[in-house]
């Protein structure tokens, strides 16, 4: 993995009053990533727009697609081309997505999707906050492969996670998603963006052997196939075809047993270099509230009420959803009472939490359906509940 | 053995083609290989550089196409391999992108991606092969279906209306457009070099006999015999109005050059207008390797 210093031309350097969706855009840039294939959805809309109004300024190319299929596909030849590449929506156009999020995962290509979720199912809620898409998000497309989400709960998370976000893609050679929400995405607050030399960017694993010697899915001893960019003579072949190491198909179980197992063993097996937390006061807890996105902000809330009513209450935020952080909680669950686990869903992270926790402590899910964020209060009784 | 006899058993396609993937999936007396040919013979009467040249297919019979090019060459997905060659296309502006599909990956679920592409006159280029069904699952009906025709899905004749693709493509903004059959070689071997030497995007619809399932189930012969039955009763129109051209049962084929137009593209579109509109603040984008140092 190979570090530089980001380019200057995309970073917009300075404290900023931005928008959680201006945010991902800003944080897209930074990263270096200069295609952005897009199409219109509430509540992601801003990005786009951002991304439409600043690249003619940077050197790159927007195209509003057809559609989402497009969209996330045109994301993928740009990649060949050589580019850095991103798309934003939401729980719609995330569904429609999910065919070509199965092709990049297959071949392999580094790219970030953000999705702004709002509540659903089908058009359900477009200008109202959920956090319904996270299943979908590591299940979505068919067959097994793993990915990479992250969850941020600000504007300037916004920004940190997405260059988090292109890191992450072209270190494992994934698709990744920054699965912000409603709330998050149309927030207004301070946005600090640092000098460009402040900004670690993952340079992506080109090959630099002889040409006739490529093969696009061949690992290299950390298990990270090299890239090249279609154009500069490897006249190479990739398809969604089960494959061999030249990317040629294959059709047995054989070759699929090496082929899938790879797609999932190059996430999970570094799972805790890849995965992200933020924990407090967890030593001596009696109970942990586990959290993502604007609800880890409203439950921080709850924490603090039932902190004054004297419970020991410890806060785990999931800034990496996926891959999960099952070792943490399955270290945590024989020591506390209980985890209370509320997300703008009806039980999506807690179902990997009870996992993880494998019958060693009581879960708590606190669910809600979308279109708000919960009461404070509500999180506060269940973790009143909880301790009982 | 005399170097001269070596020579002659050489496959004439072998540069150009993944040796090690031949023999190739297609069913003898399919058409879809005279068309790689003819692919490859203007590819080579073009003397261009295959190492600026890409392949991206969707899925199919002829989304197999990819598979057995020695070029960087992309088997996407159902419909969708327009999209990607148009982010391709854009992400590395100097490649010469061609799109090689099926009339049901192309006009069908593709159908969107198809008329936007033209719509924006994407510079890329195309190749349509039509066999009026989906052939590798079976022999479905299909856009290009004509009336009448006896499909797996349509076992009692088909009684959709049918897409004539050029009269689609020109309505979309295609600037060039042309159709033949599979036995015309020379003529699609000629109409694929315009194609790839066009600004802008070109359609090549080449009508090509499924042996093994329309061909069959309609009782019209074998491979062979259809391709000769096509080009029989194909007639030559240059220039002919795109209204024209629906294709009815077993009938008339009007095939030529129908459309060749210049216009903008949309990389020329984009840097014209914001560079009028920008300025000196605008990167004119679209340099080589603009991106790697």
């Amino acid at each position: 993995m190979r570090t530089v210093k980001a380019d200057p031309k995309g970073v917009l350097t300075g404290s900023h009053y931005l928008d959680g969706d201006y945010a991902l855009a800003e944080g897209a840039l930074a990263a270096g990533c200069r295609f952005f294939g897009g199409y219109p959805i509430t509540p992601s809309t801003e990005t786009a727009e951002r991304f439409s109004e600043r690249i003619p300024h940077v050197g790159g190319v927007f195209i509003q697609m057809e559609d989402e299929l497009a969209s996330i596909i045109s994301l993928i030849g740009a990649v060949w081309g050589g580019k850095k590449a991103m798309t934003v929506t939401s729980g719609p156009g995330f569904s429609l997505m999910m065919e070509n999020i199965g092709l990049a995962a297959m071949m392999e290509i580094p790219l970030v999707i953000a999705n702004v979720q709002r509540g659903g199912p089908s058009t359900g809620l477009p200008t109202l906050v959920g956090q319904q898409d996270m299943m979908q998000a590591r299940w979505g497309s068919h067959g097994d492969y793993a990915i990479i989400a992250l969850c941020p709960d600000s504007p300037q998370e916004c920004f940190d996670l997405t260059i988090k976000a292109f890191n992450l893609s072209e270190t494992y050679r994934c698709p990744v998603f920054v699965m912000a929400d409603e709330c998050v995405g149309h927030m207004h607050e301070k946005v600090v963006i640092p000098p460009a030399d402040q900004l670690d960017i993952v340079e992506r694993k080109w090959y630099s052997g002889p040409k006739d010697k490529y093969m696009p899915y061949k690992n290299d001893a950390d298990g990270i196939p090299f890239l090249v960019k279609a154009g500069d003579g490897y006249r190479f072949h990739t398809t969604g075809l089960t494959h061999d190491e030249r990317g040629y198909p294959v059709i047995n179980a054989e070759a699929q047993d090496i082929c899938v197992r790879h797609l999932c063993d190059k996430i999970n097996n570094n799972a805790d270099k890849i995965i992200e937390l933020e924990e407090e006061d967890i030593d001596g807890a009696d109970v942990v509230v586990i959290s993502y996105g604007i609800t880890s902000r409203v439950a921080f809330r709850a924490v603090q009420l039932a902190r004054k009513e004297g419970i020991k209450v410890g806060r785990l935020r999931l800034i990496t959803a996926w891959p999960f952080c099952e070792k943490r909680i399955a270290e945590l669950a024989p020591k506390i009472k209980a985890f209370v686990v509320p997300e703008i869903n009806y039980g999506q992270m807690v179902r990997e939490v009870e996992r993880s926790s494998a019958g060693q402590t009581k879960v708590v899910s606190v669910p809600h359906c979308g279109g708000w964020v919960h009461n404070p209060l509500d999180i506060l009784a269940a973790i009143k509940e909880s301790v009982k | 053995m005399t170097q001269e006899k070596q020579d002659t058993a050489v496959n004439p396609l072998e540069g150009f083609l993944r040796m090690e993937r031949i023999p190739h999936i297609w069913c003898p007396g399919c058409g879809i290989g005279t068309v790689v040919t003819s692919f490859a013979e203007a590819l080579k009467k073009e003397q261009l550089d295959l190492d600026k040249v890409a392949v991206v297919s969707g899925i199919g019979c002829t989304g197999r196409v990819a598979g057995y090019v020695k070029l960087d060459s992309f088997h996407t997905t159902h419909g969708r391999a327009i999209p990607f060659a148009t982010g391709l296309k854009l992400a590395n502006p100097e490649m010469k992108v061609v799109v090689f599909s099926g009339d049901g990956d192309i006009s069908g679920i593709g159908g969107n991606h198809f008329i936007h592409a033209a719509r924006r006159n994407m510079d890329i280029t195309v190749i349509c092969v039509n066999n009026f069904n989906y052939a590798m699952t079976g022999g479905q009906v299909a856009p290009t279906t004509p009336m009448e025709a006896n499909t797996s899905t349509s076992p009692y004749g088909n009684f959709e209306y049918s897409f004539s693709l050029p009269t689609l493509a020109e309505a979309a903004g295609a600037t060039y457009i042309a159709r033949w059959t599979a036995l015309h070689f020379r003529r699609v071997t000629k109409s694929i070099r315009e194609a790839l030497n066009h600004k802008g995007f070109s359609f090549v619809e080449v009508i090509t006999p499924c042996v093994t399932l329309y061909a069959r189930r309609n009782r019209l012969g074998d491979g062979l015999n259809l391709l000769r039955y096509y080009y029989d009763k194909s007639e030559i129109v240059h220039n002919a109005d795109t209204r024209t051209l629906d294709i009815t049962y077993q009938g008339k084929l009007v095939v030529g050059k129908f459309v060749q137009k210049e216009k903008p593209t949309f990389l020329d579109a984009m840097n014209t207008h914001l560079g009028n509109v920008l300025g000196d603040d605008y990167q004119l984008y679209g340099r080589l390797n603009d991106d790697r140092d």
